[in-house]
C-alpha cells in the first residue's frame, strides 16, 4: 500500500519535475549567454499555454497546428523582449538587467490578463484520458508526453551544443565573451538568440503542462520560480544537471505534498532552493572553482 | 595594409598615447616596443576596437575601421592575441579552434538551428579544418585535453591556431614571448615565421629583444606615448634616441 503511494507520488513529481528541468534550462541558456537571470522565463512558460489556447479556441486551428504556432509566436516574444528592453540598455550591469525582466514578467502578466481575463483554462490533453497504470500505481497518457518531450529537448539541446559549429559559438561566449568576439562571433546576435530558443523551451513547457495543471494569466510566477529553483539545483548547466535537479524537485515536492501535508508543496521547494544556496551554490553536481560568465 | 594615424587616447587626466602615427606593410613583421607604461598595449587596444580612440583613425586596407567592434574586425580579416591568453577554458582544444572557424562557417545562426542535417556535413569540414590550424601549430596530439589544463606555453600555441583559423590577413600579436622559456621563445619565432610565409601580416608587441631583432622586418618605438623611431631592426639597434629611453639619458 505505502509503494504504491509513494511510486504514485514519484511518477506524479517526474512529469512536474522534467517541466521544473525544462524551464530551468532555459533560465541556463540565457544565463550561460548574458550573466543575467530572466525573471519573465515564467511568463514564457504562461504565453506557451494561453498561445495554444488563442489559436486553437479563437483561431480553431488543430492541436498538432496550434502547437506549432504556439511556439512560434512565444519566440517572437522572446525575440521583441531582448530587442525592445534588453538590448537598448544603456548601462547592462546585470542588476539593472535583472530588474528589467522582472519589469518585463509584469508587463507580459499584465497584458496576458487584459487579453485573456482571469479565469483558469484547460488545455486538453494531447492523446486521451485513459489512466494507464504501472505497477499499481496509475498516469495519465499526458505525464507520458511530458517525459517525451523533455528527453527529446533534452537531447537536441545536446546536440546543438556540443555538436554543431553554432551551438560551440554560443558555448564559447558563454566561456569568454571577449575571446567570443575576437574571432568573429557577434555576441549581441548570440545574446538575442539565446532569448528566442529559452522562450521556445519555455512555452513548450507551458503548454505540454497545460493539459494537467490548467493555465492562466499567472501560472508563471510560480513555474517561473520553480524551473529556476531547478537551474540552481544543476548549477545553471544547460544540459542534463538541471533537468535533474527539476526532477528531484518535482518528486521532493510531490513526495512531501503527499506524505506530510500538500499545503508545504511551493516550501519544500524553496526550502531546497534556499538550503542550495547556502551549502552548494555552485548547484549539486558542479566543482567549487568553476565559474560561469 | 594597416595605418594608424594621429592616434591620441587621453584616460581622465592621463594622456596613454599623444599624436600616434605609422605604417605596416602587408607581409611584413613589424614589432612594436618600447618600455613599460610607453602605451603599446593601449595602442594595441585601440586597433583591435577594444578601447575607443580620443582621436585618430585606424585603416586597414584602405578602409577606415576606428569604432569597429572586434567581432566586424576579425571578418575583415584582422585577430589578436592576449598576453594573458584569452581561451575557452572549458572546451577542449580541437573545439576552441573549431569555434574560431565559426566565421567561415556558410550556416547562419537560424539556417544552424533548421538545418541539422546540412550542418553536419558542415562540422565535419570545419573539425577537419581544425585539425589542420592544430597541426600547423604542433598541438594536434592534444586535441581532447580541456583547453583550462593546458600549460601556459601551449594555451598560446593554441591561441595563436584558433586565431589562424580564422583566416586572418593580418594578426596582432600582444607579447606573444612573455611566460615562455628560451627554447618555447626560439620554436614560436619558427612559428611566427611560418605564419608570415602563409602572406599573413604581423604586428607584435614584446619584450624578448632577441625575439624581436631575429624576427622583426621594421620596429616602432613607442616611449611615454609618443613615437620615438622607426625602422629596421639594426637601424634601430643604432639609434640614440632609443638607447637613451632604454638606458636612461647619459648626461
Amino acid at each position: 500500500m505505502l509503494f504504491d503511494q509513494i511510486l504514485q507520488y514519484c511518477l506524479s513529481g517526474l512529469s512536474t519535475g522534467a517541466i521544473y528541468g525544462l524551464i530551468g534550462v532555459g533560465f541556463s541558456i540565457i544565463f550561460n549567454a548574458t550573466g543575467i537571470i530572466n525573471f519573465a522565463q515564467g511568463e514564457f512558460v504562461m504565453l506557451g499555454g494561453m498561445l495554444t489556447l488563442l489559436f486553437l479556441e479563437t483561431l480553431a486551428l488543430p492541436l498538432w497546428a496550434a502547437i506549432p504556432c504556439a511556439i512560434a509566436a512565444s519566440m517572437v516574444a522572446g525575440l521583441l523582449f531582448e530587442r525592445l528592453a534588453i538590448r537598448p540598455l544603456r548601462q547592462p550591469t546585470p542588476i539593472n538587467l535583472v530588474i528589467i525582466t522582472i519589469g518585463g514578467s509584469i508587463l507580459i502578466r499584465g497584458l496576458a490578463m487584459l487579453a485573456w481575463g482571469k479565469d483558469t483554462h484547460a488545455l486538453p490533453p494531447f492523446s486521451g484520458n485513459d489512466p494507464i497504470s504501472i505497477l499499481g500505481a496509475t498516469i495519465l497518457p499526458q505525464h507520458i508526453w511530458i517525459l517525451v518531450v523533455t528527453v527529446f529537448i533534452v537531447a537536441v539541446n545536446r546536440f546543438y551544443f556540443y555538436h554543431t559549429i553554432s551551438g560551440k559559438a554560443m558555448r564559447a561566449c558563454a566561456y569568454n565573451r571577449r575571446a567570443a568576439g575576437l574571432v568573429g562571433i557577434d555576441v549581441r546576435r548570440m545574446v538575442l538568440f539565446s532569448f528566442v530558443i529559452s522562450s521556445a523551451l519555455g512555452s513548450i513547457a507551458g503548454l505540454i503542462v497545460a493539459p494537467l495543471t490548467m493555465t492562466s494569466y499567472d501560472v508563471g510566477i510560480m513555474l517561473g520560480l520553480k524551473g529556476f529553483c531547478a537551474a540552481i539545483i544543476g548549477g545553471m548547466s544547460s544540459g542534463i544537471a538541471t533537468v535533474i535537479g527539476g526532477l528531484l524537485l518535482g518528486i521532493l515536492e510531490s513526495l512531501g505534498a503527499g506524505l506530510i501535508s500538500s499545503g508545504y508543496k511551493d516550501a519544500i521547494a524553496f526550502i531546497i532552493l534556499l538550503l542550495i544556496l547556502v551549502i552548494r551554490p555552485q548547484g549539486l553536481f558542479g566543482k567549487a572553482e568553476s565559474e560561469r560568465v | 595594409m594597416l595605418e594608424v594615424a594621429g592616434i591620441t587616447q587621453i584616460f581622465g587626466g592621463v594622456t596613454a598615447l599623444q599624436d600616434v602615427s605609422f605604417a605596416i606593410h602587408k607581409g611584413d613583421i613589424t614589432g612594436v616596443i618600447g618600455p613599460n607604461g610607453a602605451g603599446k598595449t593601449t595602442l594595441f587596444n585601440i586597433i583591435t576596437g577594444i578601447y575607443t580612440q580620443t582621436s585618430g583613425t585606424v585603416t586597414l586596407e584602405g578602409k577606415n575601421i576606428s569604432a569597429f567592434p572586434p567581432e566586424r574586425l576579425a571578418r575583415r580579416g584582422m585577430v589578436r592575441t592576449f598576453q594573458n591568453i584569452e581561451l575557452f577554458n572549458q572546451m577542449t582544444v580541437l573545439e576552441n579552434v573549431m569555434v574560431g572557424m565559426h566565421t567561415r562557417s556558410s550556416c547562419g545562426l537560424l539556417s544552424c538551428a533548421l538545418k541539422m542535417p546540412w550542418s553536419i556535413a558542415e562540422e565535419r569540414r570545419i573539425r577537419k579544418g581544425a585539425v589542420k590550424w592544430l597541426d600547423f601549430a604542433g598541438i594536434t596530439d592534444l586535441a581532447d585535453v580541456t583547453a583550462g589544463n593546458l600549460p601556459f606555453g601551449q594555451g598560446r600555441l593554441l591561441e595563436i591556431a584558433r586565431a589562424l583559423a580564422v583566416e586572418p590577413r593580418i594578426m596582432l600579436m600582444d607579447e606573444p614571448a612573455a611566460g615562455l622559456n628560451s627554447q618555447e621563445t626560439q620554436a614560436l619565432g619558427q612559428l611566427i615565421r611560418r605564419i608570415r610565409e602563409m602572406g599573413i601580416t604581423i604586428v607584435l608587441v614584446e619584450h624578448d629583444m632577441e625575439l624581436v631583432m631575429d624576427i622583426c622586418d621594421r620596429i616602432v618605438v613607442l616611449n611615454l606615448g609618443m613615437k620615438l623611431a622607426e625602422g629596421t631592426p639594426r637601424e634601430i639597434q643604432e639609434n640614440h634616441e632609443v638607447i637613451a629611453a632604454y638606458l636612461g639619458e647619459d648626461d
